[in-house]
């Protein structure tokens, strides 16, 4: 018994401190992060990095603004965004609601190997056909735009939204549905008047998923935006090269001598963009626990 | 159920040896990097990185060397001179290769650390300006070229062309290629802002080749058919990026490629470096498509 019980206590305390460790390296990673960002501060004021216009690292003049690289990260997010939502949800209306389950089984394997593409694949992909079918099309000085990575980050973005929201598609209470199509509801009035709003939370946690995985994404925007650190205009600037906070942190690191003001910098803009993650995920998170709630 | 347990409990063992594995490799090379200093004599194996543009050079010259010495060993990694260099002021690498020259504050770094960097040229390169074969243009002078780089001309009819808008690209900040080309031709100018980077020569290559409004600058060695190479005029004549030019300074843009070691060479370094500065290495300059140091 006293054995038994022994050896319980043990796998218990080796699976707390293996999920410790998990909080630990978290801990460690704000850490560094926060500790060498704020000692940019030293040289440029918080207003001037958070509110400057110019990104040039290297110049006599160094300037560090963040403005370019954030609103370049936002324009391409959000145009991400515009493209997954809408095609991610109407697939997930399709494959939990409409499509016939075997035709739901064969889709479904096909968006889990989207998910598991490199993103350095998908960046070659749309180098090689994308950015000069965009440059064709709106006949442009260059295809290495804002749009092209959008397109590229919404494919990439897509996995994530069809499967959380067709999770909370499916866990909408069938009796709501039965009761809507015993009143008389059409298939079509009942997934846009009963299911879609019962599982809006859901829905909208798996925007902020997509939004969060959309934002952190490195390679496949360095392959294909053009990496240009100016701020675009609105909204004409989805149309121009871009550069974002994640494209900067990846090009700058290789050269940057350490301890230097560039090399604070580039951590600065890597707690900016940690802390828009975490406010992301948190949102999703406060969104999804309210949803439970509800259909309960 | 159990069959999906199986699979999961199989996966998740095989993702945590792989870990392990990655663990175990880097606790290795932690462990060889503090014994390098001293005993560098009796090392069997050196490790060198920095510069791209060297890379395609170093690997063919540690390939060759390694063929015939077989029981010696020759890592050679890229990612930028100044990422050679930091290593080397970390004390992580042997030979730290580089395109541009040591930059004072490195060297105060390197100080610090106890390291003496100490340079070797191996080869000269040259950079060419390429842009789209559709473009007519064939030949630009540097004030022409430091126009269309510090984003005061940004029309290809401006430099005889067609009225096309120009796209300028560029290297990202860690390439040595990027700081070299700022140093000779944008002379104290910034990189116009609106110019594209590119993480790597492949990038402007794919991209010049594709769009006839763009122009960029890659090394020699990775010129090929797709792009076509301009003339430069510096004040003296227009000058093709030939070897011939090259090699007797006619062409403006062209440089030494260098290594560097901390202190004077010896051991495996040595002879490493002896090999690639004797004949058989400098063939294969030649052969990699950069031009053979003097005699």
């Amino acid at each position: 018994m006293f054995n038994r019980n022994y050896k319980e206590k043990t796998i218990e305390s080796v699976l707390f401190s293996v999920s410790a460790l998990t909080v630990v390296i978290l801990l460690l990673i704000c850490l560094f992060l926060f500790r060498d960002s704020l000692l940019l501060f030293k040289e440029t004021s918080l207003l001037d990095f958070l509110t400057g216009k110019f990104w040039y690292p290297t110049s006599v003049n160094r300037q560090f603004g963040l403005l370019p690289l954030f609103f370049g990260s936002l324009i391409v997010t959000a145009g991400a965004i515009l493209f997954a939502v809408p095609l991610g949800i109407a697939s997930a209306i399709y494959i939990s609601e409409i499509a016939h389950p075997k035709v739901a089984d064969a889709l479904k394997p096909f968006i889990e190997i989207l998910a598991g593409i490199p993103s350095v694949v998908f960046g070659f992909f749309g180098l090689v056909i994308l950015v000069p079918a965009v440059q064709n099309t709106f006949n442009l000085p260059t295809g290495q735009t804002a749009l092209t990575g959008s397109i590229m980050l919404g494919i990439m973005a897509l996995p994530t939204i069809i499967t959380i929201s067709e999770d909370a598609i499916s866990s909408v209470p069938s009796t709501i549905k039965q009761g809507s199509l015993a009143l008389g509801a059409t298939r079509w009035q009942t997934i846009y008047k009963v299911i879609v709003p019962a599982a809006l939370s859901g829905i909208s946690a798996a925007v902020m998923l997509g939004m969060g995985r959309a934002i952190g994404e490195t390679m496949t925007l360095m392959m294909v935006t053009g990496n240009t650190a100016v701020i675009p205009s609105f909204p004409g600037g989805i149309l121009d090269p871009v550069r974002t906070m994640t494209a900067t942190i990846a090009l700058e690191m290789g050269e940057v001598p350490q301890g230097s003001a560039h090399f604070h910098a580039l951590f600065a803009v890597g707690t900016v963009l940690f802390t828009i993650t975490f406010l992301i995920n948190l949102i999703a998170d406060l969104i999804k626990n309210r949803y439970r709630f509800k259909v309960d | 159920m159990t069959n999906n347990l199986k699979t999961y409990t199989i996966l998740t063992l095989l993702v945590v040896g792989l870990v392990f594995l990655g663990i175990g490799c880097t606790g290795n090379e932690n462990s060889e990097g503090p014994s390098e200093g001293a005993p560098a004599a009796e090392s069997q194996s050196i490790f060198l990185k920095g510069s791209d543009t060297v890379l395609p050079l170093a690997q063919a010259e540690a390939e060759e060397f390694m063929i015939e010495n077989t029981d010696k060993s020759v890592t050679v990694t890229g990612g930028g001179s100044g990422v050679g260099l930091t290593a080397l002021i970390d004390g992580e690498v042997d030979i730290a290769t580089a395109s541009r020259e040591i930059k004072t504050e490195e060297i105060e770094a390197a100080k610090a650390n106890g390291i003496d960097p100490v340079e070797t040229t191996i080869a000269y390169d040259g950079i060419s300006v390429v842009i789209n074969p559709e473009n007519p243009v064939t030949e630009l002078t540097f004030d022409q070229l430091r126009g269309i780089y510090n984003g005061s001309i940004s029309n290809w009819e401006d430099v005889g062309g067609e009225d096309r808008q120009i796209v300028v690209i560029s290297r990202d900040s860690s390439s040595g290629t990027y700081e070299y080309f700022k140093e000779e031709v944008l002379q104290g100018d910034e990189y116009r802002p609106d110019a594209l980077t590119q993480p790597a020569t492949g990038g402007i290559v794919g991209e010049v080749s594709q769009n006839p409004n763009a122009i960029g600058y890659i090394g020699v060695a990775y010129l090929d058919g797709s792009v076509k190479a301009l003339s430069l005029d510096a004040g003296n004549g227009s000058e093709a990026p030939s070897s011939e030019n090259i090699l007797n300074g006619a062409y403006p843009l062209s440089r030494a490629l260098y290594f560097y070691t901390n202190g004077e060479p010896s051991g495996l370094t040595k002879e490493f470096v002896d090999y690639v500065l004797s004949e058989t290495g400098q063939s294969l300059v030649t052969e990699v498509g950069y031009f053979p140091i003097e005699q």
